[in-house]
């Protein structure tokens, strides 16, 4: 008979052995005969024309091989949104650590040191390292006005709305860069030439995001070219858009040598020169009546996105819809750009700018609670939105959410009630203060709008004639779970054990396009994708006559024994189509953004060290509403990893710019938590099955980014009567707000 | 890193055998336990030339306990530090400076002559050092001689050391410790565990009474090098523990630390912290 | 590189008597994965993420701060050593369990860790494995799972 149910289970990852044993290969494990390293040199300035290249003479020049601008085949830009970023500077440098040369020899030291052997003669030109220095428009850094993208959201009137409330409370919130920190750097390893085309093999999170990038820099057919993704350690956006680059250094180096270049990024190269979090500043206007209840909201949003456009005008995007959170308000507007400065390019990060809009909206709306003479929670009680309710892009909430009910759990499970009136009552004596603090968000899963309807994903389920099924997508696996996610579900689907299920390695010659692994939306829409591969596989079995409705897993295996020896190949593709009844306008920037949202309710107790204004999070409950949890060991891994990231963001982790430069570009002076850093943080799963999603599940990698930070300065604000705005709130900033409100 | 061929590393096997390496090769280096010269190695900071390994001279390791009081080997790794009877019930400090040292694999390797050798103002040890009136014992082919502690660091990254020279004991004087001795050691850092320092307070106290009989306070990363506080201590030594002490033993304490801004932290912010500590470790609970 | 500056470095590595050949003050971690042992990973080369942790003579340290020559006539124990034959030590087992092991680049260090802390403390407390655990960087987990993992494991042990 049937196998137990898959889903829903604790399922053991399914490449947690080779984990374990130091058996998972990493693109820097593999050591090919023959392989050069590559190294990259990189402007030392922020903006300025390039007027000289230089080598010095003591270095043995004919043991490299050399590539510049000139040497490339095709187009000099990675193919993305705008398609501005050139893999090579040529002219002109437009940010710090932008890649000029490209170097490589047998041997990775002297492949490093010759980096500091070749000199860049530039020219300055004045630089913009500041959201206001950009709008200003002193300087023009980019385009015609230096904004990559803006968009404009309205719902209701707001302007007339502001003129009639009873109370107006405003606020203007900042959170500054954060760096992926991936424990494995960015690396690549590559072949190419004119006869064999490019193959590359690397830490990545979208092979065909690669592979569109490498046939536009060597001018190729698609299928001249070849990426495979090898194990990933980590990613969060980090390896989303950025490995594109470092695989076309990597390629242009082996076209141009004719050997196999690896390329590993140093840890200090790695966090200086590639993508973080972009810089946020969020003003807020909010207008309440009588009753506490939201009348409007006028929101500006502005984000920094570096020197080239990359993935901003998306990361806007997100920020934007999920700017006014999750409350009925019947007049919303958001104003919201992205602008250029000379840093190295802002890009995806685990959350994709909600996690900048939702901490500015949380900590407005505990000041906005203040201001109407509320508690926090019952202020965000009288305004939540409900079944029916319109979100600020006018999307209808169709889905049965509660979010009452899940601030009733948050609120319960850390005992916030009593220990908020326990730490107003200790505080006054204490040199310790304590606080606790409270965020309430939504997050959409999948791409916005139409975007899911143009990835159009597909998935492949191949059944083998000895019974064991394999699932193609090129969905990676970076730590999140995704093979053993993937498959659970196609085990249940087919009825049969997640073990005689193998996911396959992404290889763009092997899998078909799933879409990118990013956007909450590897489990939800891919996931589903493989589900119904799967029923088709079983389908095709039945159809044929070879399998009746309820099977043994030995029936199973004769079934495939008897297709693939009358028919030959057992394999079905299933294709994205969205879910009935999503409407979305993509001029007008209205309609259904998401096809469903997690919902959640984070609080967070804090102590606050008033002699060394250090934070401390003592205690962290996260509580949402995903669906249906498909492995709960995997999903509460998931939540708890996106906490620290995101206590992590909110306390310690200051990206410190001198001249458009990360200065503190070490693991010693940026600062993530260690073990010792972190409370237990509690995880609880609200579940309401989504009927799109496989097995009822939604999409939560980013969710538990959004929470964090807001919750704990909430928390701040507290137990020290400090409203901090700007994050992170490290003791140093702390120390000068709290000095300031006693003056 | 930097091609590995321009450095050389030899590795003899006694101190006498080191010595004579480091005075035969003017400008060689000695390397303890790694923890600091690797990361330059990596980051192609260190200098090329000659290394001279001293894992191999058992003469500088251990922790021996004589009459006069303590001393310890240069090579005394954090971990033995953190695991000596004599040094847990006497010199508390030292413990407290090695547990925060790093974690567990670098406490390991990471060496208390080493770390005075590197000259981080930013160091936990020396804060500790000291306020217990450490002195070290430097060698060379040439001899021995005493340096007290305090005189050791000349300026940022600058020590007394001489051309040959290595540390080769640190000596802590015996302590008479009463109930009414209290040593006090704390590290801000910027986080937990695995931080480098942003203020770092070592202090020792005994009270005859009310009046404080004998007081020791230093700090880390508040100056070029590790700092005796001498004005707080005499703005206390004698006095009762009174807000006016306590106010002019701060006034003091400010008049003899240059902290700076960094990437970590604020000239201002180590100020108002290396206060708050002085507070704190003489006891007000304010 | 010049035959003269390279030495050969006797040791036992994972029980197995080798010898390491490499410049002497070339990072041990190096010397290791070019032998083929690349279960020890970089992570950041400075001695702050814990990613290389080795064992040499049952002592935990960080391999990109070891000079090859101090590894003469020593122990080693990798990743590759921490298994018996096909059996997962209980420190490994659980970790798969457990959920552990997320992307997994942090997993071989973190695992010799636990293995270094409970060789020394079979019941650990909850506050003696986020000591021993504070120099490895995990940045998939927020370290829950890895707690976790490791009572388990000291559970599984016999405690």
């Amino acid at each position: 008979m049937f196998d137990a149910p898959q889903i829903g289970r604790s399922v053991p990852r399914k490449e947690g052995h080779a984990k374990v044993t130091g058996q998972a290969l990493y693109v820097d494990d593999v050591m090919p005969p023959g392989v050069l390293h590559g190294a990259t040199v990189r402007s030392p300035v922020a903006r300025g024309r390039i007027t000289d290249i230089r080598f010095d003479p003591a270095i043995r020049w004919d043991e490299f091989v050399v590539v510049t601008a000139a040497d490339v085949p095709g187009t000099n830009a990675v193919q993305l949104i705008m398609n501005d970023q050139p893999y090579l500077a040529s002219g002109v440098v437009n940010h710090p650590e932008e890649p000029v040369v490209l170097l490589a020899h047998p041997d990775r030291a002297r492949a490093d040191d010759a980096r500091r052997h070749v000199t860049i003669e530039i020219e300055p030109l004045p630089a913009v390292f500041t959201i206001d220095d950009s709008l200003t428009k002193r300087e023009i850094v980019w385009g015609d006005d230096n904004i990559f993208k803006s968009y404009s959201v309205s719902k209701g009137t707001v302007d007339d709305a502001f003129a009639g409330a009873a109370l107006v409370v405003e606020g203007v919130y900042e959170t500054g860069a954060q760096e992926q920190l991936y424990i494995e750097p960015n690396g690549m390893l590559a072949v190419a030439g004119p006869g064999h085309g490019v193959t590359v093999w690397g830490s990545m999170q979208c092979p065909y995001y690669i592979h569109k990038a490498l046939a536009g820099l060597f001018d190729l057919p698609l299928d001249r070219v070849r990426v495979v993704q090898m194990e990933t350690g980590g990613g969060f956006g980090g390896k989303e858009e950025y490995p594109s680059m470092i695989a076309g250094h990597a390629a242009l180096l082996a076209w141009k040598s004719g050997r196999p270049v690896k390329m590993i990024y140093g840890r200090s190269e790695d966090m200086a020169a590639t993508t973080k979090r972009h810089p946020s500043r969020t003003r807020h206007r909010t207008a309440i009546d009588r009753q506490g209840r939201l009348v409007a909201m006028d929101i500006d949003f502005t984000i920094d996105g570096g020197a080239y456009c990359t993935l901003s005008p998306v990361v806007l995007s997100r920020g934007t819809i999920h700017a006014a959170g999750p409350y009925s308000c019947p007049n919303v507007r958001v104003r919201a750009r992205a602008v250029a400065t000379n840093a190295p390019p802002h890009g995806a990060f685990r959350g994709f700018g909600a996690p900048q809009s939702l901490f500015a909206l949380e900590r407005h709306m505990d000041t906005v609670a203040h201001a109407a003479g509320l508690t926090p929670d019952e202020f965000r009680r009288r305004n939540f939105v409900r079944p029916g309710d319109t979100l600020a892009v006018g999307q209808t909430i169709h889905e049965p959410v509660n979010m009452g009910a899940l601030l009733d759990r948050a609120l319960a499970l850390s005992n916030y009630r009593a220990k908020r009136e326990r730490f107003a009552r200790e505080n006054p004596g204490s040199v310790v203060k304590k606080g606790i603090g409270l965020a309430t968000f939504m997050h959409g899963a999948g791409f916005t709008g139409s975007g899911e309807v143009h990835l159009a994903s597909s998935v492949a389920v191949e059944a083998a004639r000895d019974g064991t099924v394999r699932v193609l997508t090129s969905s990676t696996e970076i730590g999140q779970g995704t093979n053993t996610v993937f498959s659970q579900i196609a085990s249940d689907a087919l009825g049969i054990d997640a073990a005689d299920v193998d996911v396959v390695q992404p290889d763009t010659a092997v899998v078909p396009d799933s879409g990118p692994t990013v956007a909450s939306r590897t489990c939800m829409v891919v996931g589903r994708l493989v589900e119904l591969a799967a029923l088709a596989v079983k389908h095709a079995l039945i159809d044929a006559g070879l399998l009746r409705v309820v099977y043994t897993r030995a029936e199973f295996q004769a079934a495939c024994e008897r297709y693939v020896d009358r028919f030959g190949t057992l394999r079905e593709t299933s294709r994205y189509t969205p879910p009935p009844g999503l409407r979305w306008d993509d001029e007008k920037y209205v309609g259904d953004a998401y096809g469903t949202y997690g919902w959640a309710a984070y609080v967070a107790e804090v102590s606050v060290d008033t002699r060394t204004w250090e934070v401390r999070v003592e205690d962290f409950v996260a509580v949402q509403e995903v669906g249906k949890v498909i492995n709960p060991t995997l999903a509460t891994g998931q939540i708890e990893g996106g906490v620290a990231q995101g206590i992590g963001w909110a306390l310690y982790e200051d990206v410190v710019w001198r001249e458009g430069r990360m200065a503190n570009a070490q693991m010693t002076n940026y600062i993530v938590p260690t073990s010792m850093d972190l409370p237990s943080i509690r995880v609880h799963f609200e579940e309401v099955p989504y009927p799109n999603g496989p097995g009822g599940a939604k999409g939560i990698g980013e969710l538990p980014m959004d929470g964090p930070a807001p919750a704990i300065f909430n928390a701040v604000a507290n137990a020290t009567g400090v409203d901090a705005t700007r994050l992170p709130l490290t003791p140093e900033r702390l120390m000068e707000q709290m000095e300031a409100s006693i003056a | 890193m930097i091609p590995l061929d321009r450095y050389e590393l030899v590795t003899p096997r006694t101190l006498s055998e080191a010595l004579e390496e480091l005075a035969a090769f003017p400008g060689s280096r000695p390397l303890a336990g790694g923890t600091d010269l690797m990361v330059a190695l990596e980051a192609g900071t260190l200098a090329a030339g000659r290394y001279v390994s001293l894992l191999g001279c058992p003469e500088l390791r251990g922790i021996d306990v004589t009459s006069d009081g303590v001393s310890l080997g240069a090579l005394t790794t954090y971990t033995e530090i953190r695991r000596s009877r004599v040094l847990q019930s006497d010199y508390p400090m030292l413990i407290a400076a090695a547990s925060e040292t790093g974690g567990v694999a670098t406490q390991n390797r990471g060496t208390v002559g080493g770390n005075i050798a590197n000259a981080s103002p930013a160091a936990d040890t020396p804060p500790a050092l000291l306020a217990y009136d450490a002195s070290l014992e430097l060698m060379s082919s040439e001899g021995t001689r005493m340096v007290p502690y305090v005189h050791f660091h000349r300026g940022y990254k600058k020590t007394d050391l001489q051309p040959g020279e290595l540390i080769a004991r640190i000596h802590l004087p015996r302590r008479s410790l009463s109930r009414a001795s209290r040593d006090y050691y704390r590290k801000v850092g910027t986080r937990r565990a695995q931080a480098i320092s942003k203020v770092c307070f070592a202090g020792t106290i005994r009270l005859e009474g009310d009046r404080v009989q004998d007081v020791r306070i230093a700090l880390g990363s508040v100056a070029p090098t590790a700092v005796r506080a001498t004005r707080a201590e005499a703005a206390l030594q004698g006095n009762a523990l009174t807000p006016a002490a306590l106010a002019a033993a701060e006034e003091a304490l400010v008049s003899e630390i240059a902290p700076i801004d960094d990437i970590r932290s604020t000239a201002l912010y180590r100020t108002r912290v290396a206060c708050n500590l002085l507070r704190e470790f003489l006891g007000d609970h304010e | 590189m010049p035959d003269a500056a390279i030495v050969r470095v006797t040791c036992t590595i994972n029980g197995r008597r080798t010898v390491l050949e490499g410049h002497p003050i070339e990072r041990l971690l190096d010397a290791l994965r070019h032998a083929g042992l690349t279960g020890t990973k970089e992570g950041c080369g400075e001695g702050e993420c814990g990613a290389c942790g080795v064992l040499v003579d049952g002592e935990l340290v960080n391999s990109c701060l070891m000079p090859l020559a101090h590894v003469e006539g020593r122990a080693v124990t990798t990743i590759e050593g921490v298994a018996s034959d096909e059996t997962l030590h209980a420190v490994q087992a659980a970790f798969v369990d457990c959920g552990g092991a997320q992307c997994g680049i942090c997993t071989p260090g973190m695992v010799l860790a636990a293995y270094d802390l409970l060789s020394r403390n079979q019941d650990p407390s909850d506050e003696d494995i986020r000591v021993a655990l504070a120099g490895n960087l995990c940045r998939c987990t927020g370290y829950q799972r890895i707690f976790a993992s490791v009572l388990e494991a000291c559970r599984r042990s016999g405690r």
